[in-house]
């Protein structure tokens, strides 16, 4: 019985085995051997069925933490109004923020918790928000489309948010001034030149961005784009050939890497 | 005499169980005696010595045919498609995985439906897929097209929650979110507003710009002769056209879709006759098999099927031909053929140093040329569409290098002063799946060919509009009816009544 079982379990046959997928091969991500366990786990996971669902399974549960995160918060929304919603998603991702007209910042303590004092401004707007580290993506910043007041944001070290959720910032287009970006690890040149809706900045940080290949260059362009904007971010020279070193320009990356 | 025959019995049992010989008959009596039966190197190799090959041929044959592997017993031709397939895809484009992907998605259980997905070239050097600019835009006219462009650009912002697989690495479209900018003379202003009432009111986020706002934000536009301009703030840009192909296809076969290398040769099919309202006879075809031809060679293989998708692109109106659309009796109702024809279109690549930077967005200008940058290093990507007089030859994929120098550097340099000092350091061109008739999207069942649905004519949108197509294909096939974004408007009813769906923002 339990051999006729596991019989139904194994996978039929399929042709994906033996036809060669093409792999990018991107020679950025040097990728350390998976461990032991992962690959016994690999193993399974091509000939049986219930080990795909339980890596399935994982899998969902990662993203579904993201979104539970960053679900719209519509119901606050209509109950106590766009800014309490909007001061009340902050605070739950663990975010700090300052009412316009207030110099105090609502925070919550190590533990996540916070007090419930920012219901009593349901007329302020928020003018600054910090929600560094935190897992916001392009799909919570619905909860901040309302606060057209904003005049800094930073998502320093945020590993949710990429170049949709800069994309979508041009709803700040006449207010944001300030803008951190740095030590985001999802953040590439093609979601910088959606910066250029951003009139009003006055200072953005693109330090320590990972993935972008020639951020010396990519900060040249970022000044040229943004010209009343003060850019902080890597030296001009990072990233570009040097020409006095002669042994080695072969293994100095190009300045222009992103090719297709 | 009896030692011979013993001795012969002896090899030829050994010979039967395929073990080395010579070790049993050193046994049995004198090796002069041997004379050797077989020139087979097998029997003559001593059985140690192979015994690390042995070893490793029985592992192999294991591997194989442990469950997971298509391990056969009878030596087949490599690379035949399966025999029997529920729904055979005609084109590995971008198109044909993307339905591909989304049937296997909706199948209520595992290995529900068995798609087979035939393309006739791996390489996809004439694909118009890969040779497209891969952009991605929102500003259109018709409302259907709005929608699955945002569709699609929905799909890509989750693209790895659609497409990842594991243990791969996460798919990397290279999404540049630049937007497009159209720019409007005089004449066509109007037209320009009402398109963005209606993208308004659909939900895409455009923005419009007077010529002073225009070259306040891009200032290294001419302006002259631009009445208005249209931006899009979010979703429009492009992507790499390769990678969404790759991580298409390998989601899908992960899933287990069916691939062939081969090319669709024909169909049989059945036929019986219907009559319209007027009293004429039109023939009804259901398709049975469709024969896969193998590359390189004469042998095919009929595919039995339930239902054939027709995404072969700018071959499609080719494909249908086979089926005798379009070969009926003049003035008939079977006249009529798919309007979906190869056009060629050109793209040169620009190098200019001192041209637009990180701002610049995929412009396209009222007189029909756009361009886009290509990187960091002051090169650009830029064409146009040629008269309808003027079509190019579509045998071959040669670039015509007078046709920039004449048409298309005047009206670039025109429009961004800093161009005229650029140099074309290459050129590629591609075919577009142009449709004739109305130059959009053709979707759904043909009205004579009862099992043979279509996704073809988009004329150069068709890249990024293939995820939400290929959901609507799926739906259609697996639900009975669109059930995300109705597109009943661009089925084969309005080619049939002339009734074409105009749109009014062809690149």
């Amino acid at each position: 019985m339990a051999a006729s079982m596991l019989c139904q379990t194994v996978r039929q046959s399929r042709v994906h085995t033996c036809v060669a997928v093409f792999r990018r091969g991107l020679s950025s991500s040097p990728a350390s051997p998976p461990s032991l366990l992962t690959r016994f786990l690999l193993k399974l996971h091509q000939h049986f069925y219930d080990v795909e669902h339980l890596i399935g399974w994982r899998a969902k549960h990662r993203s579904w933490f993201v979104r539970r995160k960053n679900v719209f918060y519509g119901y606050t929304q209509q109950n106590y109004g766009e800014n309490i919603a909007a001061a009340y998603y902050i605070l739950s991702l663990k975010g700090s923020f300052r009412f316009a007209g207030q110099s105090e910042w609502f925070r919550p303590n190590a533990r996540g918790k916070f007090s419930y004092d920012f219901m009593n401004y349901p007329t302020s707007s928020i003018e600054e928000i910090d929600l560094s580290g935190t897992p916001i993506n392009h799909v919570g910043l619905d909860n901040l489309v309302s606060q057209k007041g904003l005049r800094s944001l930073s998502v320093r070290g945020c590993p949710e948010v990429d170049d949709w959720f800069l994309s979508r910032l041009h709803v700040f287009g006449e207010s944001l001034e300030e803008l951190d970006l740095s030590h985001c690890p999802q953040i590439t040149v093609g979601g910088l030149a959606a910066l250029q809706n951003l009139r009003m900045l006055r200072h953005l940080d693109v330090s320590s961005l990972p993935r972008l290949q020639s951020p010396g260059l990519v900060h040249i362009l970022l000044e040229e784009m943004l010209p009343r904007c003060h850019v902080k971010g890597a030296e001009y020279s990072q990233g570009l050939i040097q020409s006095d070193i002669p042994i080695q320009t072969e293994s100095v990356q190009e300045p222009v890497t992103e090719t297709r | 005499m009896a030692a011979r025959q013993k001795l012969l019995s002896t090899v030829s049992a050994c010979r039967a169980l395929n073990i080395p010989s010579r070790r049993v008959c050193h046994g049995c009596i004198n090796t002069h005696a041997l004379r050797s039966f077989t020139t087979s190197k097998s029997a003559r190799h001593d059985f140690f010595k192979d015994l690390e090959s042995q070893i490793k041929v029985f592992r192999e044959k294991a591997a194989a045919a442990m469950p997971g592997s298509d391990w056969n017993p009878i030596d087949l031709t490599p690379g035949l498609p399966p025999e029997r397939a529920d729904i055979v895809i005609v084109g590995g484009g971008v198109v044909g995985w993307s339905i591909a992907y989304w049937l296997k998605r909706k199948e209520r259980m595992r290995d529900a439906v068995r798609v087979l997905v035939v393309e006739k070239d791996p390489t996809y050097s004439q694909a118009s897929t890969v040779l497209s600019a891969g952009g991605i835009r929102q500003q259109f006219s018709l409302q259907e097209n709005i929608l699955l462009s945002m569709a699609s650009a929905d799909f890509m912002r989750n693209i790895n929650e659609h497409l990842g697989v594991v243990n791969e690495d996460p798919v990397d479209l290279q999404f540049n979110h630049s937007g497009y900018l159209f720019l409007a003379s005089e004449d066509v202003a109007h037209i320009m507003e009402e398109n963005y009432e209606t993208q308004r009111s659909v939900g895409a986020k455009v923005t419009l710009f007077s010529p002073s706002q225009l070259k306040e934000r891009f200032p290294w536009i001419s302006t002259d002769g631009v009445a208005l301009a249209s931006y899009g703030l979010e979703n429009e840009g492009w992507f790499d056209p390769w990678t969404l192909l790759n991580a298409f296809r390998r989601k899908a076969m992960s899933m287990g879709v069916y691939q062939c290398i081969g090319e669709v040769t024909g169909f049989k099919y059945s036929m019986h006759s219907a009559r319209t309202m007027d009293g004429d006879k039109v023939p009804i075809k259901r398709i049975n098999r469709v024969n896969v031809r193998m590359p390189n060679s004469l042998e095919y293989q009929p595919v039995e099927c339930a239902l054939v998708v027709n995404a072969a692109g700018a071959n499609s109106g080719k494909v249908a031909g086979m089926i005798g659309v379009g070969t009926g009796h003049n003035q008939s109702f079977a006249d009529i053929p798919v309007p979906v024809e190869p056009r060629k279109r050109y793209i040169y690549v620009l190098h200019c140093p001192d041209g637009p930077g990180l701002d610049t967005p995929f412009l396209i200008d009222y007189s029909g040329v756009y361009f886009r940058r290509e990187g960091l290093g002051g090169n650009y990507i830029a064409g146009m569409s040629p008269e309808e007089a003027e079509e190019p030859d579509t045998s071959n994929l040669e670039v015509d290098h007078d046709f920039f120098q004449e048409k298309v550097w005047p009206l670039l340099a025109h429009r961004v002063p800093a161009f005229e000092s650029l140099k074309v350091s290459s050129a590629w061109a591609g075919y577009y799946d142009y449709n004739t008739f109305d130059q959009n999207g053709i979707l759904g069942l043909h009205p004579l060919v009862s099992n043979m649905y279509f996704a073809t004519g988009f004329s150069g949108h068709g890249l990024q509009q293939s995820p939400a197509v290929g959901r609507a294909i799926a739906e259609l096939i697996l639900d009975g009816g669109y059930q995300t974004i109705d597109l009943s408007a661009l089925d084969f009813r309005r080619i049939y009544c002339q009734e074409p769906m105009l749109e009014r923002n062809i690149v």
